[in-house]
């Protein structure tokens, strides 16, 4: 091999990730060659000056423990101090069988259906605190769409109604109803439109409540599951939830 | 009923998650350039890995974290700095380097300091910093920041040399200064 075609295959060769064969074939160029050996012993010292020069930063100690609290089933601050550990333990199992007095006693549909309406809720609030609303920010179907390829495994129907006057504005996961679901973003106005998208093996009946403030429309489209939920008056969101699946 | 069952995910996130906070945090840091803004996206990718941890079917669960922060330091940059993302723009060939040009900087790498280097990778773009980042301070194989970057190795490959390249510039200027 000549300059030229070991030149592209130096950062591989001194980032140890060539196959034997070509690493052969450099090694054998190297010892020739003096301007190619210079080039590989730059990138080498560069390599060593990057990796000994400290440059890593390191979470603090504050960041972790305040990780560990956001995810803890039972927030610290709330919980009083001073009582011992076996109380705990029986109010523990006081509240577990309470819980389940309570499922057994509850209609499974409608808790199901509440249930899911507040996780709607909760995930629509929760995106439209900075910074949460979008993983891929596009008004482009085209783009939207294949972002959702090898993250789900089920395809997501993204449509633009800009001309109805919903434009779509993006698009991220979220989990909903104990999974990994699509939710696309549009905008009406000022309102925000969170449509969650998961699979569905057999079609309900389509729904609309006010709930806390918000209207969830629920509605099954080709074997998929649209829930979708906004601030926006339910007329207008109900025009929105039409065009879903033409 | 024990509280610690490999089921619960509390302890499932401890050994996922927590064991690789050093390196979110790191490229977290390196992405958003002031400690404030890396704890808050290095928080939220925390967190999202701890809703997303039913989908962790085992494999690198460093790579698979390191995702989820780089996506979340992007969505942020995009909504709060969006001048700092220039996509750097792929050529599928390198150019053909002056391999002179390269070794006669090699006296400028030995001075330069930590402070120097710190200050020649924040000049980088984001998407070359973040590939050296991952490479020299991380450790990652060409195909685990493929992973991460979820970008083609051979796009990889072209970034690094790139980015060296890059670095090795700035610092021969600083070193001429």
């Amino acid at each position: 091999m000549n300059c030229q075609e070991i030149h592209p295959l130096l950062h591989a060769y001194v980032d140890s990730e060539l196959d034997l064969m070509p690493s052969l074939e450099v090694d054998r160029h190297l010892k020739a060659c003096a301007a190619c050996a210079a080039m590989k012993r730059s990138l080498e010292s560069l390599r060593s000056t990057l990796r000994n020069a400290d440059l890593a930063w390191r979470a603090p100690e504050a960041l972790r423990a305040r990780i560990r609290e956001s995810i803890s089933p039972a927030p610290a601050e709330t919980r009083p101090r001073g009582i011992r550990p076996w109380v705990w333990q029986w109010i523990a199992l006081g509240s577990i069988g309470f819980a389940i007095l309570m499922l057994i006693l509850q209609p499974v549909g409608i808790s199901d259906r509440d249930r899911l309406a507040d996780e709607a809720i909760s995930s629509h609030v929760r995106s439209l605190m900075p910074g949460h609303l979008m993983d891929v920010a596009s008004s482009d179907q085209h783009t939207v769409k294949p972002w959702f390829n090898g993250k789900l495994d089920f395809a997501p129907d993204v449509k633009d109604f800009a001309a109805q006057g919903y434009p779509l504005i993006g698009g991220r996961l979220d989990y909903i109803n104990g999974q990994t679901v699509a939710a696309l973003v549009y905008r009406r106005n000022q309102h925000t439109i969170n449509v969650f998208v998961w699979p569905v093996k057999k079609v309900a009946r389509e729904t609309t409540e006010e709930r806390r403030g918000y209207n969830v429309l629920n509605r099954d489209v080709n074997g998929l599951h649209y829930c979708v939920v906004s601030d926006l008056n339910a007329k207008e969101l109900g025009e929105f939830a039409n065009l879903i699946g033409k | 009923m024990h509280a610690m069952s490999a089921t619960d995910p509390q302890a499932q996130f401890e050994q996922v998650v927590m064991p690789h906070l050093d390196a979110a945090y790191n490229l977290a840091r390196w992405l958003a350039g002031n400690d404030h803004d890396a704890e808050d996206i290095a928080q939220e990718a925390c967190l999202r890995a701890f809703r997303f941890l039913h989908g962790f079917r085992g494999g690198n669960s460093r790579s698979w974290l390191l995702a989820i922060v780089r996506n979340t330091a992007y969505t942020w940059l995009k909504q709060n700095r969006p001048r700092a993302i220039v996509p750097v723009g792929d050529e599928e060939l390198l150019e053909i380097e002056d391999p002179a040009a390269l070794s006669n900087h090699s006296s400028a790498l030995h001075h330069a300091d930590r402070d120097v280097l710190r200050a020649a990778l924040e000049e980088l773009p984001v998407e070359f910093r973040e590939i050296l980042i991952l490479r020299e301070l991380e450790g990652l194989s060409y195909k685990e920041i493929a992973e991460v970057a979820d970008a083609p190795i051979g796009t990889v490959m072209s970034r690094l040399a790139r980015a060296r390249k890059q670095l090795t510039d700035y610092l021969a200027r600083k070193g001429e200064q």
